[in-house]
């Protein structure tokens, strides 16, 4: 009992920071520019399809995947916020709410066309491919290494937010966009710069995701966007603590779920969304 | 366009409607009768998104809740069609109500972001509740048998049969929703759209508005999802799914969000466009995000909107 224990919370952990990379970023874009932005689960399945062909083409190097692939979506994250988002900051939410959504549209159907609509299979990463022993059973390298990374990426933005010059700009941007343009930020600059880099957030989740899930499929970008969506609502909008937090429990909520009550998973996630929704609205973790 | 002109046109696409009946085939009069189901579908969704200003991703399970309504009285107790729509309508407006209870504490996305975890929910208990819903499987063989009325049985087997009998709720629909959109209860959405603070200083009681609306448009979600059961014969757990709710949104928006007929003119248009693009492309999803980007970022007011401010330029040199 135990030791099944330990691992459906591994699993759940290592799940939980798959969404956590999606959810920092759509929180930090929503924190700054104000769009829940549909299509970031997109840039999910576009970082993890381009990490894929990257692989391909290159002689199977996974990190070389990893490395290149996500460049490629925040390139084009930064067209979609130069070119579409910018029309429709003055508009009213569902005008921005439909934009993204037809994004995703878009690039599922692209995604379609360029490899095909079936399933692709991904390859193991070579140095993290083998498992080990834990209480007992065996457990994927690879997943620890997922473990990892999502506190790693935790404490990176922690530290460029909170540390460093260009985080301050960011963080004023994000409270007074009025007052950040008087004293001569550039704020559209700023705003293509923090949506590349959360459709770069994405794309690594993505990327990491493709020796994670075996399976790659149009519908993975859908699948987490959802996932990522509660994420943010439980945290707060535009919460990265609460992101962190909300991803741990949605991970361990949705692998204690299928491990104990299958019926109840998806019901029980959703109804934690409804309720921080009607009871605390600004997010369970967020300050004030 | 004055008045009479109004009426001449509308007679016109009666007219029209009630000849397609007569002579099309078994291939227009489905693409017809899907048409007039997505009509009800949206016109009573924009009430809500259109007319009251408010993003509902929920309201493919209202659509649901309808069609496995009128699925399993069918299948359990009576396959009487009308008695199937009665309950699939009435189950959707309750669940409207009690869901819209919550949902309208909210406004803006936290409105969207509710309406979409109800909404989920809903498609959960579905999906899983196998005994009573099918769960992956849906429900099927659903049979349109004749609608009993005492003494005459009025048969809706045939394809133009039952074509007749969606038109008759269509009509009604419109019909209704028309009144609804130039009563006291519809202008005061429209102020609350412009301006809920105003509004409430008004006197108006926003919340009880915006509840009785959203109820209003589960209702008429419902009424679509019930006769949709009956065209296709089966529902299936999709129909629950949020991402079902956008296609209400994308009618009206094609249509003309500010307009009475926007959702009409753009069902046409995004039935007989899918239609189209199948024939020459897998893709058509693509080509509809497109339209949408297009629509979103040049042509706010639809085809309709934007054909009347022609119209408008036009006629005033």
């Amino acid at each position: 009992m135990l030791q099944s224990l330990v691992h459906v919370c591994l699993a759940g952990i290592s799940a939980g920071m798959f969404i956590w990379l999606v959810a920092s970023g759509l929180t930090l874009v929503f924190g700054v520019l104000r769009v829940l932005n549909f299509a970031h689960g997109s840039f999910y399945m576009l970082g993890a399809y381009l990490c894929f062909a990257v692989l391909k083409a290159m002689g199977g190097n996974f990190w070389l995947g990893l490395l290149l692939g996500p460049l490629v979506v925040s390139m084009v994250g930064y067209v979609m916020e130069r070119y579409l988002l910018r029309l429709v900051y003055h508009l009213e939410l569902p005008y921005q709410l439909l934009l993204t959504f037809a994004m995703v549209l878009i690039f599922d159907d692209l995604v379609k066309m360029i490899w095909g609509a079936g399933s692709i299979g991904s390859p193991a990463v070579p140095g993290l491919s083998g498992s080990v022993s834990i209480a007992g059973r065996e457990f994927p390298v690879y997943n620890l290494f997922i473990i990892a990374v999502g506190p790693l990426v935790a404490l990176g933005l922690y530290g460029l937010l909170e540390k460093t010059w260009w985080g301050r700009i960011v963080r004023a941007s994000a409270s007074d966009r009025e007052m950040a343009l008087s004293i001569g930020v550039n704020v559209p600059l700023l705003y293509s710069g923090v949506f590349m880099f959360g459709a770069w957030l994405s794309a690594v989740g993505g990327a990491l995701a493709v020796p994670y899930v075996g399976l790659l499929t149009t519908g993975m970008g859908e699948a987490i966007i959802i996932s990522a969506f509660i994420v943010v609502v439980i945290g707060g909008l535009g919460s990265l603590k609460g992101a962190f937090l909300g991803s741990l429990i949605v991970g361990l909520l949705s692998s204690f779920g299928t491990r104990f009550m299958p019926m109840l998973d998806m019901f029980l996630t959703f109804g934690l969304m409804a309720a921080v929704l009607l009871w605390r609205p600004q997010g369970f973790f967020a300050e004030g | 366009m004055n008045q009479y002109w109004k009426y001449f046109l509308m007679l016109g696409c009666l007219g029209a409607l009630v000849g397609i009946g007569f002579v099309s085939g078994p291939f227009v009069l489905y693409l017809a009768t899907r048409i007039m189901i997505l009509c009800i579908f949206a016109l009573g969704y924009n009430l809500l998104l259109g007319r009251t200003g408010l993003l509902s991703f929920g309201h493919a399970a209202f659509f649901a809740i309808g069609a496995y309504g009128l699925a399993i009285t069918s299948i359990h107790i009576s396959a009487h069609p009308l008695l199937g729509i009665l309950i699939g309508v009435t189950a959707a407006a309750l669940l409207s109500l009690c869901i819209g209870f919550f949902c309208v504490r909210h406004t803006e996305i936290y409105f969207a972001m509710l309406t979409l975890a109800f909404g989920m929910m809903v498609f959960a208990l579905i999906w899983n509740l196998r005994s009573i819903t099918g769960g992956d499987d849906g429900l099927y063989g659903i049979s349109r048998t004749a609608i009993s009325l005492g003494i005459v049985n009025i048969p809706i087997r045939k394809d133009y049969q039952f074509y007749y009998f969606v038109l008759l709720f269509f009509v009604a629909s419109v019909f209704l929703i028309h009144r609804i959109y130039s009563s006291p209860f519809g202008l005061a959405l429209a102020g609350i759209r412009e301006n809920h603070i105003r509004a409430e200083f008004a006197g108006l009681s926003v919340k009880a508005y915006r509840l009785g609306v959203f109820t209003v448009s589960g209702a008429f979600a419902g009424l679509a999802g019930s006769l949709s059961a009956l065209l296709e014969s089966n529902v299936a757990p999709f129909s629950a799914h949020w991402s079902h709710s956008a296609e209400p949104v994308l009618v009206s928006l094609i249509g003309g969000l500010q307009t009475f007929s926007g959702p009409l003119v753009g069902s046409i248009v995004f039935v007989a466009l899918r239609e189209v693009l199948q024939r020459f492309t897998y893709n058509w999803m693509f080509w509809f995000g497109v339209l949408l980007l297009a629509i979103i970022i040049g042509f706010r007011g639809g085809i309709v909107g934007s054909i009347s401010d022609a119209f408008r330029k036009y006629s005033r040199p």
